[in-house]
């Protein structure tokens, strides 16, 4: 990826040569590298279009899209006729084919909301919704059935609906290999780059400015997450409000796997669904989320209230949940629409923007039917004309790999056979890739969500250093220039007083 | 590959446990460690205080190790770096290098794999996640290994050695310790590592504290601490903000047993290690385990003298591989753990038990008590949870009918 270094060549060379004239550099700019925004990249990468996606942190799915239950809802959960509902079903139905295309891991767990005793018949409503909604194959369980599914479930629970198409993915994962393959498709990525301002003149978008320069398009996509609101504002366009919604996550260790195998929804309540217990595609536990309104549309930090809450939560459904294996908490900002559901539309007002604004859940699931219809309206402005897409390069999943098979590797490579973390069993030659893929990690934070190093159990204690030295050696950089997750976020405050750089 | 004997782990215990095996005539011993060199974390151990009694002198944990390191060729130890051992069974072990994979036939096992520090996530600090948070032992590795200073302004959660060594070392390199903060109402570190590393700054110790919130959202602004009551709950009001870039946690370590979990062997929940007899069996026949992986120590010459006792157990196991009778020894009043948890019978001359109290006492008495009979008895000036406890318990004095358990009596 070299644009992200020469972005600001090129943007100055538009102005000293055409002296800011109304070059079209780009046919569509996308605001946002989340799901929805690396998404619509992917699904536009299939067409002949000079595409751009402009991300304020230094990664992608640094918002909402990082940081949810990675689930893919079965869709019996919104309410029929909302675009919300049509999208769930359908992105439901197209994330098999997609993960298989993309090379993501993808468990068809399916799920359950469990209902107690006297409970049950709110399980006839979701059954009902989901009916209208169009999800296949839901069923009523009893108790019988449902332990012999979940054996660790409370023996309050009574009764359950069981749900074979959800399933669960690895949101980061997903988000990546849809941003790699939009790269090697031409979609330009440029991080670290704040929207400053929209450009419009007589109705209509002539581009966007960045902190890090102009981009000129007549077409810019809102994908702007937990900010797209203020996005359309800044443009013009119609208003939305969004109302940011914390959630609130614990991930529990490795060593637990298999206490719970499918997704397990308490009821839901009438803010959201519940603090449910779910495996993650890696073997871990995750339990949360909390549905807390804040105002700070930056605020992802946990709260004490809320680890608690979703202690409680966890205990009700899984009694003997061995929550003293946490390795980890976090927290995710759900971008509420007060709409109370999706915005996918081309502006009346500014001719060329469209809003894909309001994408809380089950914004995952529908994202590929939200692309989808993304595609159309960019139809709707201009010609669309086909093109052959080509894949990533493939990745190596050592860890997956038989060890006799892992020998052959580290033939080829002997960095392969380093292991560098050991909670994880990542090894040099895996972080040395990582650090020169399509989209390469540039953080601490972007290289654990990529090969997992650092993401087991001691956290980087022990490989930390070892990263810091085989980043700056990679990347070029001085290890004090390493971040966790960006600018500012420096890992180190210097030199010893005597100390000389290494 | 074949090896009589293969040590996983070349830190203090690895080492001691491969040289005892060679002083006790085994041919072929094999020691496997991750890292590119011997040491383990001694190797960031620039502080004094190793050696005593080991040594009778003073030596820094850099020190300590090179003496063993310098032993291994000589006694003829095989040495196997930069290697990462995979997969165990009883028997064969199977490890990847940058050479490829390496399979080794295995007579006997001795696990010594060490311990690793808790980390935030364990102890479910709300807050944001930004940088410039370490384990104390990482920023240790950072300044005194790799010569980078983490972080100018500091607070210390928890009171366990590492922190303490390093709330003395970032002063020393420039840094504002603002205050180390420990849960308990003692501390988790030796009586002289508060004297020389806090008191000797003036480094504040607030007992009975606790961290309740993280701030900054991209490097670290900030930590609040709050004053804890008797069900370490915060008390309101008591929060105070203290403006940090760096934040280091001391609170604790657990041992590292996934390679003790992958052969099935039986851990100690307390302990978090194998559950082992006096000769440092665990359960899994010609399996050892000593050093931190077992408990964790206060004194690395402590992990030196038990990674001998497994070196013999190992190599009496490896010339009559027997197991007789068992029995168990238990913790009773005021003790957290004992280590060994079993005995194998026949036993003779004294053994060695080691445990660890669960609230501090000025006037203790340990007593061993079987079959509801006290059968040894010692008193002594002052138990507490941060500093280990020995007794050595005639066998002489052991029925071998039933169970042993140990207790700490006292006053407070």
């Amino acid at each position: 990826m070299e644009s992200r270094a020469s972005h600001r060549e090129v943007s100055v060379a538009v102005f000293f040569v055409h002296g800011g004239g109304d070059l079209l550099l780009y046919d569509v700019v996308i605001i946002g590298a989340g799901v929805v925004g690396c998404g619509a990249a992917y699904a536009l990468s299939r067409y002949n279009l000079k595409v751009a996606l402009v991300e304020e942190g230094a990664e992608v799915a640094l918002g909402a899209s990082g940081a949810n239950s990675g689930i893919v809802h079965a869709g019996y959960d919104p309410l029929p006729g909302t675009l919300a509902a049509e999208l769930n079903v359908r992105g439901n139905s197209l994330y098999p084919q997609l993960c298989r295309e993309l090379d993501v891991p993808f468990c068809p767990t399916g799920s359950l909301v469990v209902a107690g005793e006297g409970e049950e018949s709110a399980l006839d409503i979701l059954l009902a919704r989901g009916r209208a909604n169009g999800v296949a194959d839901l069923a009523l369980l009893g108790r019988d059935e449902l332990l012999n599914r979940e054996p660790n479930l409370s023996p309050d629970a009574a009764a359950a609906l069981y749900a074979p198409s959800a399933a669960i993915v690895s949101p980061w994962e997903l988000v990546l290999a849809l941003a790699e393959t939009a790269a090697v498709n031409g979609t330009d990525f440029y991080f670290n780059a704040e929207v400053t301002g929209i450009r419009v003149g007589e109705e209509t978008l002539r581009g966007v400015d960045t902190s890090r320069g102009p981009l000129l398009a007549p077409i810019v996509l809102n994908a702007g997450g937990i900010k797209a609101d203020l996005l359309a504002a800044l443009a013009g366009a119609e208003r939305y409000d969004i109302l940011p919604r914390k959630g609130e996550y614990l991930l529990l260790d490795k060593d637990i796997s298999g206490f719970v195998r499918q997704v397990v929804f308490p009821l839901p309540n009438p803010v959201s669904k519940g603090i449910l217990v779910l495996p993650t595609v890696e073997g871990n536990v995750l339990v949360g989320p909390t549905a807390q309104p804040v105002w700070d549309r930056e605020d992802r930090s946990t709260t004490g209230e809320g680890l608690a809450e979703i202690q409680r939560g966890a205990r009700k459904l899984f009694p003997d949940l061995p929550l003293r294996r946490v390795i980890a908490s976090f927290a995710g900002l759900r971008a509420v629409c007060d709409s109370g559901d999706f915005v996918l539309r081309s502006s009346a007002r500014v001719k060329g923007w469209i809003d894909a604004g309001g994408i809380q859940s089950p914004g995952l699931s529908a994202a590929p039917a939200i692309w989808e219809r993304l595609v159309q309206l960019v139809g709707g402005l201009r010609e669309l004309e086909p093109r052959e897409r080509i894949k990533r390069p493939p990745l190596l999943r050592l860890r997956d790999l038989p060890l006799a098979e892992r020998e052959e590797r580290i033939r080829e490579n002997p960095l392969y056979g380093r292991i560098i973390c050991r909670c994880e069993g990542v090894s040099e030659g895996e972080i040395v890739d990582a650090l020169h893929r399509p989209l390469p990690a540039v953080t601490l934070d972007g290289l654990k969500r990529r090969t997992r190093v650092g993401g087991g159990r001691c956290q980087g204690g022990f490989c930390l250093p070892r990263l810091l030295a085989i980043m700056s050696r990679e990347l070029g950089i001085s290890p004090l220039a390493v971040t966790k997750s960006g600018p500012g976020s420096e890992v180190l405050a210097g030199l010893l007083a005597k100390g000389e750089e290494r | 590959m074949k090896a009589e004997l293969v040590v996983i782990g070349g830190g203090p215990a690895g080492m001691g446990a491969a040289l005892e095996a060679k002083r006790l005539g085994l041919e072929d011993v094999l020691i496997i460690e991750r890292e590119q060199f011997p040491g383990g974390i001694l190797q960031q151990c620039i502080h004094s205080g190793f050696g005593l009694h080991l040594f009778g002198e003073e030596l820094t944990g850099v020190e300590y190790a090179q003496r063993f390191i310098d032993q291994l060729g000589p006694a003829g130890v095989r040495l196997l770096t930069d290697t990462m051992v995979m997969e165990v069974a009883p028997g064969l072990v199977r490890a990847l290098s940058p050479a490829g994979l390496i399979e080794i036939q295995a007579g006997a096992i001795i696990l010594a794999m060490g311990c690793r520090e808790r980390t935030r996530g364990a102890l479910n600090i709300p807050g944001t996640r930004p940088a410039g948070i370490y384990t104390a032992g990482t920023a240790q590795r950072l300044i005194n290994v790799e010569g980078y200073l983490p972080g100018r302004r500091a607070v210390i959660l928890g009171s366990g050695d590492i922190g303490l060594i390093m709330a003395r070392r970032l002063t020393l390199e420039g840094a504002d310790v603002l205050a180390v903060a420990e849960l308990m109402p003692w501390s988790g570190g030796l009586a002289r590592n508060i004297a020389q590393c806090l008191e000797d700054f003036a480094i504040p110790l607030y007992l009975s504290h606790t961290l309740v919130e993280i701030h900054g959202k991209k490097r670290l602004r900030g930590v609040t601490l709050a004053q804890v009551d008797e069900e370490f709950q915060p008390r309101p009001g008591s929060q105070r903000y203290f403006p940090c870039d760096t934040l280091l946690l001391s609170v604790g370590l657990v041992p590292e047993n996934e390679l003790s979990r992958q052969l099935g062997i039986e851990l100690d929940p307390v302990s978090g290690g194998p559950r082992v007899d006096q000769t440092l069996s665990t359960s899994v026949p010609g399996v050892f385990a000593c050093g931190n992986v077992v408990h964790v120590h206060d004194l690395a010459d402590n992990v030196t003298l038990e990674s001998r006792r497994a070196a013999a157990g190992a190599v009496a196991w490896l010339a009559r591989p027997v197991r007789g009778r068992e029995l168990a020894v238990g913790p009773g009043e005021n003790v957290s753990y004992v280590v060994p948890q079993r005995l194998s019978l026949p036993v003779s001359g004294t053994v060695s038990f080691l445990f660890r109290v669960r609230k501090p006492r000025q006037e203790a008495v340990i007593e061993v008590v079987s079959g509801g009979r006290v059968i040894w008895r010692k008193r002594r000036r002052g138990a507490l949870p941060a500093e280990m406890v020995e007794i050595k318990v005639p066998t002489a004095d052991i029925p071998a009918a039933d169970s042993l358990t140990i207790h700490c009596r006292g006053e407070k």
